[in-house]
This record gives C-alpha cells, structure tokens and sequence, in this order.
C-alpha cells in the first residue's frame, strides 16, 4: 500500500483500526517506563524534587509546537492539494494540541511558583505559549461557526498558516528577549546541557507523549471522518425527503 | 521504597494529577464521540439511508 492509497477515507478508517491497538499498546508500555524512570530520577542540586515536573511539562510542550506543525502540514495539503484527508487531520489535531498547550501552561505555572517565586509573568515564552492556547480555541471555534465544511477548510488552513509564524517565536523567545523562562537546554547547539539521569527520562517521556499523540489523533480522525459520513448521509435522507 | 518529594509535593502531584486527568478526559471524549458516531450511523442504517457505494452505512473497520 502506497501512502496516496491513504487518500481515501475508507482505507484510512481500515488501516488505522489495525493500527490503533499496536499504538495504544506501545503508548502504554512507554509510558509506564518513563513515568517509572521520572519517579527515581534524583533530585537537581537546585530545584530539588520539583525537577519532576519538567517530565511532564517539557513534553507537553513540545508537542503543543508539534501539533501545531503537523496542522500546518496538513493546511497545506487543504489549500495546495485538496487533499481529502488533510482537514480532516488538521481538525482532529487541533483539541487534542490545546490540550498539551493547556498542560505545557498549566504545569509551567506550577513549576515556577516554587522556583520563580510567582505562578505567571508576561514574559515573551509564557505570553507566546499563551497566544498559542488562544489560537487552538479560535481555530476549533472557527470550524464550528462556519456551516459549509469546505469554506471551514480553507479559512482554518490561512489562520493556522498564519499562527505558525508564532512557532520560532515560541523557540526562540528565550535568545530575542530577556525572559524569566530558561533558555533551551535539551534542543541547542552545543548539544544538551542536562545530565544523563534527568535527559533519558525526559526523552522517553517525550516519545511517550508523542506515541499519545499519534493514537489520539489517528483515533480523532476516525471519529471526523465518520461524522463527516453522518453529515452528508443525512443531507442524502433530507434530499430524499424533499423530493 | 519511598518517595520523598520535599517541601514542594503538592506542586508536583498537582502537575502529574492534572496531566492524568486532561489526558483521561482526551480519551473519554474521543471514546464517547466514537460511539455517538457510530450510533448515527446505526440510525441512518436502519432507515434505508445508504452510501453512494450501496455500502451500509455503518460499514465501518
């Protein structure tokens, strides 16, 4: 099977049902292991056992970056190939990222309370990580107030075109700006700066939360192309109807 | 063995409970849409409505 075969929502829906299983399992097995390893990492000669949180943080928002770069993909397989499935991968991405966005902001807040002394400052990486949140909501509130699916379409893949400017924004906050927020320790020249005891941890986790990712998002897509079915199978019965 | 989390535990448990509970809402939600889905097009099935392919309606892998 070819990757264009995929095209087709019905191949999609019988791959992706061999798949997920394979998937959720290998999420589970990740996981477990990588919440073991966070849970006997030692303590940061500074931070002391709050450097537990960065497992969970540091993951949740990467993928809330990624999410965003897989949505932008997809766009642009909405606006340049009309590709059948591209909205729909974009659409189901997008709950699933404002929720790692959410956690990233959420864990972040209750990271730096112990460590910075406050819950939030409007520093550039919180501020941008912030508009990132708010533009996950507005994309979701944009596909459910515009009724024709195709104008939906195209109107989210401009905006999430657009947002992704906001992307090395977010990367790159911490060297354009002086910012409260650390700079990159893990993803940097030089290579990372984080000892071994704390880097594995947090490279398994991030493949876990990854592993999370791709079955959601394989299972949400599942879930938009059988609504997408309803849809059109009820305008199909309303049409019936009328004639 | 124990886990010591020092004086900041409760910002620690909070972290991991609240990424515990967002992530059980993501699945709960994406298994409830499922159905939900599933269950209209059970419905369509039932009335006669069927795909252009003459396929059933809830022909679904």
């Amino acid at each position: 099977m070819t990757l264009i075969d995929l095209a087709n929502p019905t191949r999609f829906l019988a791959l992706s049902a061999r798949v997920l299983p394979w998937l959720a399992a290998a999420t589970v097995i990740v996981l477990t292991i990588g919440l073991y390893q966070s849970a006997t990492a030692p303590d940061d000669y500074q931070q002391g056992a709050t450097v537990k949180i960065m497992f969970i943080h540091v993951p949740n928002a990467w993928l809330s970056m990624f999410v965003w770069g897989v949505m932008s993909i997809a766009s642009l397989g909405t606006l340049v190939w009309r590709h059948p499935l591209a909205d729909v991968a974009a659409k189901a991405a997008a709950p699933i990222g404002a929720a790692f966005t959410f956690l990233a902001l959420l864990t972040g807040s209750l990271w730096g309370r112990p460590m910075w002394g406050t819950y939030w400052e409007w520093d550039a990486r919180l501020t941008s990580v912030l508009i990132l949140f708010l533009m996950y909501l507005g994309l979701m509130a944009l596909w459910r107030a515009v009724d024709d699916p195709s104008r939906a379409a195209r109107a989210a893949a401009v905006l999430t075109l657009v947002g992704a400017i906001n992307l090395p924004i977010i990367k790159f906050s911490v060297d354009w700006w002086n910012t409260l927020h650390q700079p990159a320790s893990v993803m940097r020249m030089g290579g990372s700066t984080l000892d071994k005891s704390f880097l594995i941890p947090l490279l398994v986790m991030a493949v876990a939360f990854t592993l999370l990712f791709v079955t959601l998002h394989i299972a949400a897509m599942r879930n938009e192309i059988l609504r997408r079915r309803v849809r059109s199978l009820q305008m199909m019965q309303a049409s019936q109807k009328a004639a | 063995m124990t886990m010591s989390l020092g004086p900041y535990a409760s910002f620690i448990v909070t972290s991991y409970a609240a990424a515990a509970l967002v992530v059980v809402i993501l699945i709960g939600w994406i298994v409830l849409d499922y159905r939900s889905q599933t269950q209209r097009l059970r419905e369509l099935d039932r009335s006669g409505v069927t795909r252009r392919s003459s396929r059933s309606a809830v022909d679904t892998p």
